[in-house]
């Protein structure tokens, strides 16, 4: 999973280490009836569409990596719970002009357990605050790695995977 | 989220947690329930009046579509609502992993006679596809092409590969896939 506030480049990351440009699939909703999933009866409520992009990287003849970006409105829990299952982890990308707007991914994993990494996009190349300051900033625990990455870059998107891989390998032997 | 394709075909051991049925998929069409059990015998008031009672399921699968109901061209029309090609049904017989592969199995022959999107399903799934990957290349919500695929799968004509979980770590991947996965990234 690749998740993140709004903006802060999950599709641009997907797309910079997928094999398929990132591809959008679709749930529609009602906003009555979000988390509960039973349009039969509701046909006259606004539909709500939350959009989901994902990329695939194929890794060996008989194993292929999936990428989803989570939607970008964190209200839709419902499709996170629905990306948790069989996950391997997260790349929670962080602007750290808006740090904020990681609170609720970083929450979330940590609630679900599901091994994550932070790591935090440069813009433009930049990198204002370094990787400890951010730990000290968010509260993260010294186990969670935190790395710096542009989601523009192959390189640095696959490596953000394979710290993401090791992390979760060595939670599951812990 | 990794997928291995030989993992884990699809099984029938998936039923919902909580269902003790003998009938697996809640299915009323089933052969083996015909009598037994007719959910949907009685025509239903557009708001159910068991809504709310813990002991009824409150989704149930509907029969298929009578030979009467709207004729299948009517699925390309763009008007029509999304749930409309699953006749109302918003869950799949069983749950399928977003990221679950599927390939055809049925012979071009055998797809006659089939639903629009069905086709469009099998014929995309020639190669090797995600349930996410039917969703997005064909342009139908992902609750829809679930069900749509659990339809084919059900009758044989698409094979199922669920992601490989380990049952005794709570379905997560297991060591095994992980290092595959990490020595898969670190070739790349």
């Amino acid at each position: 999973m690749v998740a993140g506030g709004f903006g802060v480049g999950k599709t641009t990351f997907v797309g910079a280490v997928s094999e398929i440009n990132p591809l959008r699939t679709e749930a529609v909703m009602t906003s009555a009836s979000a988390g509960i999933d039973d349009l039969t009866h509701t046909g006259d409520k606004t539909t709500t569409t939350v959009a989901m992009d994902f990329g695939r990287i194929t890794l060996d003849q008989d194993l292929i990596l999936y990428l989803f970006g989570t939607p970008g409105q964190d209200r839709f829990w419902f499709m996170w719970d629905d990306l948790v299952r069989g996950a391997i982890g997260a790349v929670v990308l962080v602007d750290t002009r808006r740090l904020a707007d990681c609170f609720p991914a970083v929450d979330y994993f940590e609630n679900s357990g599901l091994p994550f990494v932070v790591a935090l996009n440069g813009f433009e190349g930049h990198q204002p605050y370094n990787p400890e300051e951010v730990r000290e900033a968010l509260q993260i625990g010294p186990d969670t790695p935190i790395i710096t990455t542009d989601a523009r870059h192959r390189a640095d998107a696959k490596s953000a995977l394979i710290t993401l891989v090791e992390h979760a390998l060595m939670a599951r032997l812990r | 989220m990794a997928t291995p394709p030989g993992g884990r075909p699809y099984d029938g051991a998936h039923q919902p947690p909580g269902d003790h049925s003998q009938n697996r998929f809640n299915f009323p069409s089933a052969p083996s329930r015909q009598g037994a059990q007719q959910p949907y015998q009685q025509p239903q008031p557009p708001y159910d009046p068991s809504y709310g009672q813990p002991q009824q399921p409150r989704i149930q699968p509907v029969q298929r579509r009578a030979p009467e109901s709207a004729p299948p061209t009517g699925t390309h029309n763009p008007l029509v609502r999304p749930y409309a090609m699953t006749g109302g049904r918003t869950r799949p017989r069983y749950q399928l992993a977003i990221e679950a592969l599927v390939s055809t199995t049925a012979d071009p022959s055998r797809m006659q006679g089939q639903l629009p999107e069905h086709q469009r399903i099998c014929r995309l799934c020639i190669e090797i596809k995600s349930v996410a990957e039917i969703s997005a290349l064909l342009t139908i919500p992902l609750g829809v092409a679930r069900i749509l695929v659990a339809d084919l799968a059900e009758a044989g004509l698409v094979a199922i590969h669920q992601p490989g979980g380990d049952e005794s770590a709570g379905g997560q991947p297991a060591v095994t896939l992980l290092e595959r996965v990490l020595s898969g990234l670190r070739k790349l």
